[in-house]
């Protein structure tokens, strides 16, 4: 219910009734969005929608520097063995049905 | 899709998943607050990545499983109504109320509409000015700018033949109510990114300075809840009790101010009752008296309908985090969701609809449910 994507702004204007709309890209999916509580946001800007209005711009600094911290994970104790070798808590070695895998980055 | 992909790295979940066994040294419980993080968690395994001592139940943040069976049923009175177009998010049609659910309404003949925002309400308002237009406002804080937005431009726009039921939720009283319950197990909060989003999250920190518990403001997909896992763990590990934030490319600790402004316009707080929990005070929102003509409640006059819970579901204590869906006799027997007991069941969100979409009921005898199993195999 809270579910809320990110999606590429690539139309900002006022609708007949004066409130500031536009339509944001969703992986090619375009959608109409209401921008009245993102008022700074501009085209080209990504922005966070639920149920039809934009909640927040997507930050790029804030995205770049965390995922970055996450990548540098693997210094801090790459001779540990990690459990997660372990068969019994392989995410991957027994899927129940339908479960979707975690995918490979992009 | 940019900012949803690289949230769902194998190689970068594997790490993060081996950082966790690294930090952990004790069993943990930790709950995730939001009916779309425990979808993730579900969806994609993530509980059974973590250690056996680390435990995640379920929280309360699915609106969708805590709107009052009365209000479900205020719901229904108003949308059997000749003179009532009823639209809804798509979730709450197939709500149980005392008397079946809207889609069963509809089949009889009423007229209720699917809608993806509430803004959409106005436009069949607009179209249809012989009826009356009624939206049903549930939700948390995420969706109440959404709402409050619907009502503040059909007063604007003397749009007057649409009005709100309003069942609005909030986070914060929940938290405190699951903390102050005696039988409380929880330990660390996974917090509502979205949530947060919209309010910030100053309103976690006496939270977590009262109960002495991390919050962890946490987004959706797999690498974010990892993330989260991880920062809840290493403050239980060390013994701190402080707000972060996991989820800093949406989140802000004020929020979004402008869309608070409007909320505060258009809402106030009220004590609200949650299905499965009870009455938490001052833990929903209902319409300010200013707005009262596009109250749904004050319009069709639906007060005190008497209602009754299946005396067999324990989606109550679902939603607090006592109980997990296997714990339920009713689980994936009797109760599915083709046929649901109780709301957890209904909601894709729900902690019992979630474990059965991904296979959970075929494995009854695999999964050690009872936090005391698993803490007694650590």
């Amino acid at each position: 219910m809270c579910l809320a994507i990110p999606g590429k702004l690539v139309e900002i204007a006022l609708d007949p009734q004066g409130v500031r709309m536009g339509k944001a890209n969703f992986g090619g999916i375009v959608k109409q969005v209401c921008l009245e509580y993102t008022p700074e946001v501009v085209l080209g800007d990504y922005v966070l929608v639920h149920v039809g209005f934009a909640l927040s711009k997507v930050d790029e600094d804030e995205a770049a520097r965390t995922y970055k911290a996450l990548e540098e994970l693997q210094q801090l104790g790459e001779l540990d063995v990690p459990d997660v070798d372990d068969p019994d808590v392989d995410p991957f070695s027994e899927s129940p049905p339908d479960r979707e895998r975690i995918r490979p980055a992009a | 899709m940019k900012y949803l992909d690289e949230y769902r790295s194998e190689e970068l979940a594997n790490k993060i998943v081996a950082e966790i066994h690294r930090t952990v040294t004790r069993p943990w419980v930790l709950m995730e607050v939001c009916g779309g993080q425990t979808h993730s968690i579900v969806k994609y395994g993530i509980d059974r990545l973590l250690p056996n001592q680390v435990e995640l139940v379920h929280g309360p943040g699915c609106p969708v499983c805590v709107t009052s069976l009365e209000m479900i049923d205020k719901a229904h009175a108003i949308a059997q109504r000749p003179d009532v177009i009823f639209c809804s998010f798509g979730d709450m049609l197939r709500v149980p109320g005392s008397d079946g659910d809207l889609l069963v309404l509809k089949s009889r003949g009423a007229d209720i509409r699917i809608v993806y925002s509430p803004i959409d309400c106005l436009k069949i308002a607009r179209a249809n000015p012989e009826k009356k237009v009624v939206f049903f406002a549930i939700g948390f804080e995420t969706t109440a700018p959404s709402n409050a937005m619907s009502v503040w431009q059909a007063n604007k726009q003397g749009v007057k033949n649409f009005s709100v039921l309003v069942s609005h939720v909030l986070v914060p009283p929940s938290i405190a109510s699951i903390l102050q319950s005696p039988q409380n197990r929880v330990q660390g909060f996974l917090g509502p990114g979205h949530v947060c989003t919209v309010m910030g999250y100053r309103e976690y920190e006496p939270l977590a300075e009262r109960f002495r518990v991390p919050i962890v403001i946490t987004g959706f997909e797999p690498i974010d809840i990892l993330q989260g896992t991880l920062m809840t763990l290493r403050q239980l590990e060390v013994g701190t009790h402080t707000v972060e934030n996991q989820y800093p490319r949406v989140v802000n600790r004020d929020g979004n101010r402008v869309a608070q402004d409007l909320v505060n316009n258009v809402f106030e707080v009220c004590d609200r009752k949650w299905r499965g929990v009870g009455s938490i005070p001052k833990s929903g929102y209902k319409l300010r008296y200013e707005f009262r003509e596009h109250d749904a409640e004050r319009i069709f006059d639906v007060k005190e309908i008497d209602t009754q819970e299946p005396a067999n579901c324990i989606s109550g204590l679902v939603l607090r985090g006592v109980k997990k869906p296997h714990d339920c006799a009713c689980f994936g027997k009797q109760c599915t969701p083709e046929n649901p007991l109780g709301a957890t069941m209904v909601s894709a969100e729900g902690a019992c609809a979630a474990y059965f979409a991904y296979g959970r009921h075929l494995e009854l005898h695999k999964q050690p449910t009872d936090s005391t199993a698993i803490l007694s195999a650590a």
